[in-house]
């Protein structure tokens, strides 16, 4: 089987977050990049398939030259190769973009199957399994923390608010994996150092036969308006326990919404 | 906290990778219960060893025999994470893969090599290093445990140890004792009949780290549990080197733990209506603390450096050894009056750090004993005795 994961760089989380005031993307320099944590359950996903039926894990991540560490950890948990696509007019795609350039990458390289994250911690869209999917004419199965592969039917757990939804379709298909669906493995002092080794292929626009009006900040249907920084988070209110302190405690939580 | 001079972006992406590995494992596994180890004095080896071995962390700057074969800088980083972790968790692993597997993979025969390295670095065995004495620790050319071949051709070992790490969870031991051609090195299983090694209790340093005596009651050994490679105090010394090494990175990961503590309990803990941070008092102490650190970082890459350009020396390691323990220990004790009485409680990681590093300090040659190293380089007088 010819898994492809996708991999997305991202700020580390434990550190401040900035947008540029040029352009309004994020100032993917001011903090340290690391692989979006769900992309780890969905290489670690990808290898227990390949474990079990063979074949092949191919890392695909579009992003700046920066993001090469990403592949690396990718490689050295034990993914075979990556495709690295990486060019100037890339920079500021909205999802659709980055959609239509994953898309088009994938058309080219090949897959059976596309394991993805259900969601990237920076931007947080949780669109691109179904972008993808719908661009590639290929069913989608998502927010999966269970996948089976037998012959070429696929079946995943759908994780809902009630419990879980039994899936199926039939390979090639794409699908997004959320955190519960397995423990990710650390990458090994072997696993780095054979990591090196790794074929990464790396492809440009022309290569991918991306069309750049559909790309980049331009290119991008929606746009970032203004952005502003959070406020400073506000002192807590003290709630007094009356006797009615239960009913005080699932007021607030119904006002947040939470129940 | 920043790392102000950017010093890890020297590391290729490789070191960072194996940091950032580390360092995982480090806070997933260790730092959430590494307190009530050192509460407990105890050491959960035989759970922790094979998850280090399936990382590749024992043996990792060995080639072959299942080991990473890391170059030096790797394997000084991944000692510094462990140590930021605990410098018991660092002497596991440093008794492990230097001490113990390295005499067996530099001096060991095919069949010693074969025998143990594959387990020890999947950490199914573990080992230990036996050259200190009851009567003889920065002295050992001096030491009493014996080895004589009787006719068989087997040998008679004789003798006992002290502070020897892992010694009673050990799966062999290489053992350094005097023969009729000077001191020889001896793989010894520890179900061997005569050997036994009993723990050191009531220790107040490394105490999630098993330190044990060791002795041996006319342990027969066959002719080929000799190191056949090295004859002579340069087997245990060059053993020593490597893992002095590792304590010179591995020191920069616990004061790296004492100077984070103390610089967060510093900006949170208010007295007389403001940060104590905000002291100019406490300021001078963590600014010190991190010219501290930094400099003893730029000393152990630059060692590392010189390693993997094949050209340090053993009085380059004794330099190192003695500029960064010490730092890390000044680090660690400022620290420690920063947070005030909560410095002195394990709900905080400075004064478990301290503790240990005072045996950092005696163990692999005493502070003492590399001064006189250096002084030695300097005057050319040696001045041991
Ligand atoms: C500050 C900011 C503002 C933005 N504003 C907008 C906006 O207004 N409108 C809009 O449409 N988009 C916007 N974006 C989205 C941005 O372009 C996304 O980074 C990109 O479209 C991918 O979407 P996502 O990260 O939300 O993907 P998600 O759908 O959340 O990610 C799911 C999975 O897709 C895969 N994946 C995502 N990106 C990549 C990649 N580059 N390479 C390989 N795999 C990948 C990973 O497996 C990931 O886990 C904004 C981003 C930022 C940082
Ligand atoms: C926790 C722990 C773990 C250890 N693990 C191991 C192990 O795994 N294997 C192993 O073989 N050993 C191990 N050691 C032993 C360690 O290496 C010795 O403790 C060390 O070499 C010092 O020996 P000593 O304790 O006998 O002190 P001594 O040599 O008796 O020294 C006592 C004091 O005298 C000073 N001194 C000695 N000679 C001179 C001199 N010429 N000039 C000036 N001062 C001098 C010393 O510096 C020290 O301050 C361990 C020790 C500890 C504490």
């Amino acid at each position: 089987m010819n898994i492809v994961v996708c991999v997305k760089q991202v700020p580390d989380t434990a550190t401040e977050r900035k947008l540029r005031s040029d352009d309004k993307t994020l100032d993917r320099d001011a903090a340290d990049g690391v692989v979006n944590e769900l992309d780890e359950y969905a290489v670690e996903e990808a290898l227990r398939l390949k474990e079990a039926h063979g074949g092949e894990v191919t890392v695909l991540t579009m992003g700046p030259d920066k993001a090469s560490e990403t592949i690396r950890k990718a490689l050295a948990m034990g993914a075979d190769k990556a495709v690295h696509l990486v060019d100037d007019a890339l920079h500021g795609s909205d999802a659709l973009g980055t959609s239509y350039a994953l898309a088009q990458t994938l058309k080219k390289i090949g897959f059976d199957l596309v394991v993805l994250g259900s969601e990237s911690t920076d931007a947080r869209t949780g669109v691109l399994a179904a972008m993808l999917a719908e661009r590639l004419g290929v069913p989608q199965l998502t927010f999966a923390n269970k996948v089976e592969v037998n012959g070429t039917s696929i079946a995943i757990q759908r994780v809902t608010d009630y419990g879980y939804d039994k899936v199926e379709a039939v390979l090639p298909a794409v699908v997004s994996v959320v955190e519960k669906i397995n423990e990710p493995r650390y990458p090994s002092f072997k696993g780095i150092m054979a990591a090196k080794k790794k074929p990464v292929e790396k492809l440009g626009v022309a290569d991918a036969e991306i069309d750049v009006a559909q790309v980049g900040l331009a290119g991008s249907w929606s746009e970032v308006a203004d952005f502003a920084a959070a406020p400073p988070r506000a002192a807590g209110t003290v709630v007094k326990d009356e006797g009615d302190g239960g009913v005080k405690a699932a007021d607030f939580l119904a006002s947040k919404k939470f129940v | 906290m920043d790392d102000l001079l950017r010093i890890d972006d020297a590391l290729s992406e490789e070191q960072r990778l194996i940091r950032d590995t580390v360092k995982e494992f480090v806070s997933d596994r260790v730092l959430p219960h590494v307190g009530d180890w050192f509460e407990d004095a105890s050491f959960p080896a035989r759970e922790l060893a094979p998850a280090l071995g399936e990382l590749g962390v024992l043996g990792m700057h060995l080639e072959g025999y299942g080991c990473a074969g890391l170059d030096a800088v790797a394997y000084g980083v991944a000692c510094r994470e462990l140590e930021a972790g605990d410098s018991g968790l660092r002497s596991f692993v440093s008794v492990q893969g230097s001490l113990a597997m390295f005499p067996i993979w530099k001096y060991g025969s095919a069949e010693q090599k074969e025998e143990w390295l594959p387990r020890m670095a999947s950490g199914e065995a573990i080992g230990c290093f036996g050259l200190t004495e009851p009567d003889h620790g920065s002295d050992p050319a001096g030491m009493r445990t014996h080895a004589k071949q009787d006719p068989s051709g087997d040998w008679i070992l004789n003798g006992a140890k002290m502070w020897i790490t892992n010694g009673s969870i050990a799966d062999v031991a290489v053992v350094w004792a005097q023969t009729e051609e000077g001191i020889r090195g001896f793989v010894v299983p520890t179900d061997t009949p005569g050997f036994s090694a009993p723990e050191i209790h009531k220790k107040m340093s490394l105490r999630a780290s098993v330190t044990s005596s060791l002795y041996f009651d006319d342990v027969r050994l066959p002719a080929a549990a000799v190191l056949p490679g090295v004859r002579g105090l340069k087997g245990p010394l060059s053993c020593l080197s490597e893992a002095r090494f590792g304590i010179l990175w591995g020191v920069v990961g616990a004061a790296r733990a004492c100077l984070e503590s103390a610089v967060d309990y510093s900006r949170s803990r208010v007295q007389f209506d403001r940060p104590i941070g905000g002291f100019q008092l406490t300021q001078e102490k963590l600014a010190w603390m991190y010219v501290g650190l930094g400099q003893s970082q730029l000393t152990a890459l630059h060692l590392g450096r010189l390693k993997d350009a094949g050209s340090i020396t053993p009085r380059q390691i004794s330099f190192g050894k003695l500029a960064n323990v010490r730092a890390a220990l000044d680090i660690a004790r400022q620290a420690r009056t920063v947070l005030g009485g909560n410095g002195i409680t394990l709900e905080y990681p400075v004064i478990r750090h301290m503790n240990n590093l005072e045996s950092v300090l005696t163990y692999e040659g005493t502070q003492e004993i590399h001064t006189l190293v250096l002084g030695e380089a300097l005057t050319g007088i040696p001045a041991y005795r």
